[in-house]
């Protein structure tokens, strides 16, 4: 057992005991189980993370293995862990979030009656999740996409009695599967074209495939684009990016812990885990980064625009998400993967954090999720007050320019400067679309606050009587997370997205010395913007939330089609319904009924059944008793054996003359 | 091995066992439980006998193992007896799921308990004939005779449709049953033998027959192909020839369905591998798109289908019909991940379609209906059930570290080699497959228990939990680990894609030679 292993394996324990024998052992012995080996499965990852990464020696990629899976033919695949710098951050992104959500969950979950079941489902997660980081082929790496899919649908239908969360787990499982769909495309491609599954093999056969073009679906494609772009469609499934995100805002159903982990901090950042991990065949495609950028810059203005106008807490958290990983896919897409994994690291603190402190809010004013029920509770509940202002700054990226400032704005505005520094059409885009955000970024969150935390107090009267701070089990993981938010960016900049990519990510992603370079040298209005925009969003949200409150709803009246847009979330799930659900529902019953019943059973056993009886019915006809009629059937055999007698032989000279 | 005809052994030992049922006096409760105790005995001990065919087995060897030959018919028939690493496994699939469909109607048939439980070892035997025969005379004699025993399963213990599912089973079968056995005096005349293992290197014509002004140009080969591809396709089932599968099912008792799913639905994709591949391999090669096409719309049209299914035991099986298509898909690619993989499916899709019928018995046991509307909220008082079924949901989507997976996913590789639209448009299963199954979940497990008929179901009893657990193992351990049944089938496959490849190769070159 090595400390690989360890970590990777330690939740699968968790998972199995607490939901083997969790009625046997009890639920406080589940909770203290399952949390207590995520606990050690972090310590081990941080140490993990220092010996790779921060020693400032990567070494290349470690491969354990673990179990020989199959062959076939020229196939051949292993269950094996990969531990190299990427693997490492992930590590530590995971299990650190992971743990402390464990131990916020003991005080989350109290009044729950499936509490061992609850934990039993994180750690089941966190193990698929670490499978899917610590990858070394494919097939591992699809196993644990799927794999925290599943536990993700039993999370958000975790509370089973509720048609929403049950409705929410389906569409989150299927649409990712639309996304799957193109990532098993994409492994069967490069299976197709490279003949192995393994990364190390495929990454160094990659280069002689560039400018290859490969015949798909009828068409000449160039290879590297065909398999990028199939890649990256399961990559837009898990991390919710434009056109299949639907799924994200609606996982909200599920219990507050689950979203911070699994759809904020973790599981939503596989898609872009997956891209980094597989840059250096994206670097081979500018096509695939061009179509990543594009789609991460018109998620990152999309979901900004949506999270305005929502008024349930956690879907503004949701959107925000969404929009944040955006931010993300524009970085891989003009090549600065380190940027990228940058802001995937810090933002799984703050947004955690962001995550669990309004589960603190929700506890507080028993189970309420509109902000429009809130308001007024920052002197009621100081410390979760102070928590979601440190993670809002850290979102929004405050900071001094060029000085210091939070998680967020060290990597938030690299990733803008990375865009900026592509020059390139899509990065120009990118550059505006993702500043624009910026500013819609630090209207809501700061829109969040002020709704929540301040101006009178619009809570029920029965909540009213029991708002309370919640207890230190979950209040000392939004400590912790805080501290994250706040340094991580300033501790670890150097690391991540420091002048020398190869001094920390050794060749764990295909960062270039160019695009880090260049992105410290843009202009200053350039690294000024983000500022701007920080500041201007912030005052807005207080001019519309504090000074005039009734700005909103004015706004909302004057430009009511745009609000309604915003407000439907640009009316994708009307649109998905009516161009999938229901065409799909009325070919099954087209199908069933036409084809299966009348078409195929009616021509078929129904039909021959049928006609049998028909011809039965005038056998019995036909036996009339008259005399008459049998002779005359006589007379027409008689006449037909003439006739075959007679035009016999041309038929038979035409057979012979077949056979010869 | 063969110095005891172990083959032998293990495909009559539950016929035996049938004889001694048969002689069992009186027709009390005590004689029907002796019935059952004595078919149970039977069964276990024959799977025990079976699994030292499995120990024994040389995956090395790609021929045929434990071979028995005795002359029967003068010397053109004989008795010939064997198994290699294609149909192997099929027979410890079939005396395994065999226990377990004795233990699922333990309680729920109490009518003629002894005539039911001769049919099913009866039957049991003739379904291991059918893997073991290495005789085209004797293997088409266990392929037909498997039908009376399950005609008889579904007429005598069947539901209310029992006569129409039958007679819509016997119209289809009937007519591939007529044109294989019309193929196989065919083949008689043509390579003057019957024996199996003769067969496989006997090349079959495929010069151009002229024929009432026709030409088939693909000769004799292309004739045979189609006489065989139409039983098998019908045993599969393929579409169009499906629609009786779902009212065989759904009119079957519960261990007539999981028979039917486990074991005779794969005797079509054993055909396919026995006979069709590797004695007709030009004419394969030259209609694999056929058979694509065929597999492509049965994986999205039953999907489909599926979706709208308001029977559980209707769902289940045209889920069945689109899972046998990525089996068909899979052998006709002629690549070893695509056989590998559909030998696979085959394998799984016995495991987990077994286990999911049998699921549906342990609520139709206690509901006595297989509406979906009639269910929902189980979970609340079923939780050990909730648990099983949803690790068999997953299993039949395909989920990774469930044996669901690995058939799939080879399958597909093979297609997308062979032809990336047909894996383009298989994948879409991956998707549907994913809906209809969750949504029945849903339906009929999560949710408030509402429904006062349900109010007081029960959770699975030991015996229930006894027959569901080993399947939950075997699914997730052959998700993580299918190196043992594939390397079973590896040396089998490899002889049988080199024989293809060379015929193909030869046909090929011979059509250059001759259009010069």
């Amino acid at each position: 057992m090595n400390i690989y292993t360890l970590i990777v394996f330690l939740p699968l324990v968790g998972f199995l005991v607490a939901g083997l024998f969790g009625k046997a052992i009890g639920v406080k012995a589940s909770e203290y189980l399952t949390s207590g080996l995520l606990l050690i499965s972090a310590a081990l990852s941080w140490v993990v993370f220092y010996q790779i990464g921060l020693s400032g020696n990567p070494a290349g990629p470690k491969s354990i293995l673990l179990l020989h899976w199959l062959t076939s033919g020229n196939l051949n695949l292993s269950w094996s862990i990969r531990v190299d710098t990427l693997t490492a951050v992930m590590l530590v992104v995971v299990t650190s979030v992971s743990s402390l959500v464990h131990v916020y969950s003991i005080g989350y979950m109290h009044h729950d009656q499936h509490r061992q079941r609850f934990f039993a489902y994180l750690s089941l997660f966190t193990f698929a999740m670490l499978m899917l980081v610590t990858a070394d082929n494919f097939m591992q790496m699809f196993f644990g996409w799927e794999g925290v899919g599943l536990a993700s649908y039993l999370l958000i239908g975790f509370w089973y009695h509720k048609p929403a969360a049950n409705a929410a787990a389906i569409k989150a499982f299927v649409v990712n599967r639309v996304g799957d769909f193109g990532f098993a495309l994409g492994i069967f491609a490069i299976f197709f074209v490279f003949g192995s599954m393994d990364f190390d093999t495929v990454f160094a056969a990659a280069n002689a495939q560039k400018g290859m073009t490969m015949q798909f679906l009828s068409w000449e494609f160039d290879v590297m684009t065909v398999i990028c772009l199939l890649l990256f469609m399961g990559a837009m499934g898990k991390s919710a990016q434009l056109l299949l995100h639907t799924w994200l805002p609606d996982a909200m159903e599920g219990p507050t812990p689950v979203s911070a982990l699994i759809h904020a901090a973790t599981m939503v950042t596989a898609g872009v885990f997956m891209v980094a991990r597989l840059s250096p065949l994206f670097e081979l495609s500018p096509t695939a980064l061009q179509v990543v950028t594009f789609i991460g810059a018109s998620t990152a203005i999309f979901a900004a625009t949506v999270g305005v106008t929502q008024n349930d807490i956690k879907r503004v958290v949701a959107y925000s998400t969404c929009s944040q990983l955006g931010y993300m896919f524009v970085a891989l897409g003009v090549g600065a993967y380190g940027a990228g994994i940058f802001h995937l690291f810090t933002h799984a603190f703050f947004k955690a954090l962001l995550f669990l402190g309004s589960g603190a809010v929700i506890h507080a004013v028993s189970d309420e999720q509109d902000m429009r029920k809130m308001g007024g509770l920052a002197k009621k509940i100081p410390y979760t007050y102070a928590m979601m202002i440190i993670g809002t700054i850290a979102l929004t990226g405050v900071g001094i320019p060029t000085l210091i400032g939070t998680a967020g704005f060290y990597s938030k505005d690299a990733i803008i400067e990375s865009a900026f520094a592509a020059h390139s059409w899509v990065g120009n885009y990118a550059f505006w679309m993702t500043v624009a955000a910026a500013f819609l970024t630090s209207f809501y969150s700061w829109r969040l606050i002020f709704m929540t935390f301040h101006g009178p107090s619009r809570v029920e009267e029965e909540a009213a009587k029991h708002i309370h701070e919640s207890p230190n089990v979950m209040l000392i993981p939004l400590y912790l997370l805080a501290v994250g938010a706040l340094v991580s960016g300033f501790v670890f900049k150097d690391f991540f997205i420091g002048h020398d990519p190869a001094h920390f990510w050794g060749k764990s992603i295909s960062d270039t010395k160019e695009i880090v370079a260049a992105m410290h040298h843009v202009p200053l209005w350039v690294k000024l913007s983000p500022f701007v925009m920080m500041v201007g969003g912030f005052f807005l949200a207080w001019l519309f939330y504090i000074k005039f409150t009734k700005l909103p709803a004015l706004f909302a009246r004057i430009f009511r089609p745009v609000y309604l847009f915003s407000y439907n979330k640009w009316y994708f799930d009307e649109l998905y319904n009516l161009i999938f659900i229901r065409p799909a529902m009325w070919l099954g019953r087209l199908f069933w009924k036409g084809g299966d019943g009348k078409i195929i059973d009616g021509l078929g056993p129904d039909g021959i059944a049928a006609r049998v009886l028909d011809i039965t019915r005038g056998a019995t006809r036909m036996q009339t008793g008259y005399v008459y009629h049998y002779a005359f059937v006589m007379l027409i055999g008689l006449a037909a054996i003439i006739s075959w007698f007679m035009f016999g032989d041309v038929t038979g000279a035409t057979m012979s003359g077949g056979v010869k | 091995m063969n110095s005891w005809s172990i083959l032998s052994v293990v495909t009559f030992l539950p016929l035996l066992g049938a004889l001694i049922i048969f002689v069992i006096p009186g027709n009390d409760a005590v004689a029907k439980n002796n019935a059952r105790m004595a078919a149970l005995f039977t069964t276990i001990f024959t799977f025990f006998v079976s699994l030292l065919i499995w120990f024994h087995f040389d995956n090395s060897q790609a021929g045929f193992q434990f071979v028995e030959k005795y002359d029967w018919m003068g010397e053109n028939f004989s008795y010939h007896m064997g198994v290699d690493g294609i149909s192997m496994l099929f027979v410890i699939l079939t005396t395994f799921v065999m226990p377990l469909s004795i233990l699922a109607s333990w309680d729920s048939v109490q009518e003629r308990v002894k005539e039911y439980m001769i049919a099913f070892l009866v039957l049991e035997s003739l379904m291991i004939g059918v893997f073991c025969s290495l005789d085209l005379l004797m293997f088409y004699v266990f392929f037909e005779a498997g039908l009376i025993p399950m005609f008889l399963i579904i007429g005598v213990w069947g539901g209310k449709r029992r006569v129409y599912a039958s007679f819509k089973f016997f119209l289809y079968t009937l007519l591939g049953s007529v044109l294989m056995l019309l193929a196989i005096m065919a083949m008689y005349m043509d390579a003057g033998t019957t024996d199996i293992s003769k067969l496989l290197t006997y090349k079959f014509s495929t010069e151009p027959i002229h024929f009432w002004g026709m030409t088939i140009s693909g000769g004799l080969q292309t004739i045979l192909w189609w006489a065989f591809f139409a039983s098998f396709a019908v045993k599969m089932p393929m579409w169009p020839v499906h629609t009786w599968l779902p009212d065989a099912h759904v009119e079957a008792p519960t261990a007539g369905s999981v028979i039917l799913a486990a074991i005779l639905l794969k005797m079509g994709g054993y055909g396919f591998l026995r006979f069709s591949i590797p004695m007709f391999p030009v004419a394969s090669d030259t209609f694999a798109i056929v058979v694509f096409v065929l597999s492509c719309i049965a994986i999205v049209y039953t999907s489909l289908v599926a979706l709208v299914q308001e029977d559980i035991k209707k769902l289940i099986a045209y889920s069945s019909i689109a899972h046998m298509g990525f089996v068909t898909m899979g052998i006709f690619t002629a690549t070893a991940q695509g056989i590998q993989g559909g030998i696979f499916q085959m394998l799984s899709h016995g495991i987990v379609s077994a286990a999911l019928f049998l699921c549906i018995g342990v609520v139709y046991d206690r509901m006595h209906t297989r509406e979906i509307s009639a269910y929902g909220g189980l979970v609340n008082r079923m939780p050990l059930y909730a648990v099983f079924f949803m690790i068999f949901t997953m299993a039949n989507v395909g989920l990774p570290g469930t044996s669901g997976f690995v058939g799939e996913f080879l399958a597909l590789i093979g297609a997308f080699k062979a032809n990336t639209w047909v894996a383009f448009v298989a994948t879409f299963g991956v998707i549907l497959s994913a809906a209809y199954a969750l949504w029945l979940y849903r339906r009929v497990i999560f949710g408030k228990l509402e429904k006062a008929s349900l109010k007081n179901i029960t959770d699975l009893n030991m015996r229930e939990v006894a027959i569901l657990a080993p399947l939950v193992l075997l699914t997730i351990l052959f998700g993580i680990w299918p190196a043992p049944i594939i390397d079973v089938t590896t040396a089998s496959v490899e002889q049988l894609l080199h024989n293809y490849k060379n015929a193909v190769q030869a046909a090929h070159d011979a059509a250059l030679l001759a259009s010069r």
